[in-house]
C-alpha cells in the first residue's frame, strides 16, 4: 500500500519489486529499458539526496533510499540470446519502485 | 559461445524516451581499445572536481548530466565526451553568474589568438 510519502527505506533484501513505468520530465536517473521491469532488491545502497532535484540545484532533501535491484535478463530484453540465468543489476531509488506481485503470477502474461 | 546482445526493446521510439536514454539500443560492437586523454581533456576533468567541490559548491554532478543532457541529441552525434562536459559546464557557470558571456568570448579570442587552432585533429 502507498500511503503519504515515506522516505526511510521501504523494501528489503529478497523483496519482488517493479520499477514505475513512468516518463515525467526533466533529468532521470532510471533507465528507460528497465522501467516496467520486476526484479528482486539485492541490497540497499544508502540513502542519497534526490538526483532528480539536485540537478536543477536544490537541495535533493529529503534523501531518498537507493536499492540495487536484480533483473533477469531474459525479463529484460525479448529475445534474449545468452544463460537463461544471467542477470543485471541496476541501482534504482525508491521513488521509482513499487512493491511487485509474487513471481509466477503477473509476470509470465506480460 | 556467442556474445548475448541484448535485442532492441519494444519501447525503443515511445514518446518520452530521451535520445541519452539509449541503453538496450542498436549500437554496434564496443570499442575496447584503450586510449589517452589530451591534456585539455584532464583539465576539464579537474575543472569538474574543482567547481563541485563541497567548499566551493558551484555545480552538482546532477547538474552537468542534466545540463549534458540538454544539449540535445546533435550533441551526441558530433561532440565528444568531454567536449559535452565543456560545453554543460560554461552553460552552468554562465546561468550562476560566475562567468559573464562577454568576459568568456574576450578571453577565448585571446586564447586563440595567442595560439592558433592546432593542427593536430586533421592528421591522420
Amino acid at each position: 500500500m502507498t500511503g503519504p510519502p515515506e522516505f526511510g527505506p521501504r523494501y528489503r533484501p529478497g523483496e519482488r519489486v517493479r520499477v514505475r513505468r513512468a516518463a515525467p520530465p526533466g533529468h532521470l536517473r532510471t533507465p528507460w529499458y528497465i522501467r516496467g521491469r520486476a526484479g528482486v532488491v539485492e541490497r540497499l545502497c544508502g540513502s542519497f539526496g534526490n538526483p532528480e532535484e539536485l540537478a536543477y540545484g536544490r537541495s535533493g532533501e529529503p534523501r531518498q533510499p537507493l536499492y540495487r535491484v536484480r533483473f533477469r535478463q531474459s525479463e529484460v530484453w525479448p529475445g534474449y540470446s545468452g544463460a537463461a540465468p544471467d542477470t543485471i543489476d541496476v541501482e534504482i531509488y525508491q521513488h521509482w519502485l513499487e512493491r511487485a506481485e509474487p513471481e509466477g503470477e503477473a509476470d509470465e502474461c506480460r | 559461445m556467442p556474445s548475448p546482445v541484448p535485442a532492441a526493446t519494444a519501447s525503443d521510439n515511445s514518446p518520452g524516451r530521451l535520445h541519452h536514454d539509449m541503453g538496450g539500443l542498436p549500437a554496434g560492437p564496443v570499442e575496447r581499445r584503450e586510449h589517452d586523454y589530451a591534456l585539455w581533456e584532464k583539465r576539464v576533468d579537474a575543472l569538474m572536481t574543482l567547481l563541485s567541490s563541497p567548499r566551493r559548491g558551484l555545480l552538482k554532478v546532477d547538474e552537468l548530466r542534466r545540463n549534458i543532457e540538454g544539449l540535445g541529441a546533435a550533441a551526441y552525434e558530433s561532440m565528444s565526451y568531454y567536449e559535452r562536459w565543456m560545453a554543460a559546464i560554461t552553460n552552468i557557470l554562465i546561468e550562476r553568474g560566475v562567468i559573464g558571456i562577454d568576459e568568456l568570448g574576450r578571453k577565448m579570442s585571446e586564447i586563440e589568438a595567442r595560439n592558433p587552432m592546432p593542427t593536430e585533429t586533421s592528421a591522420p
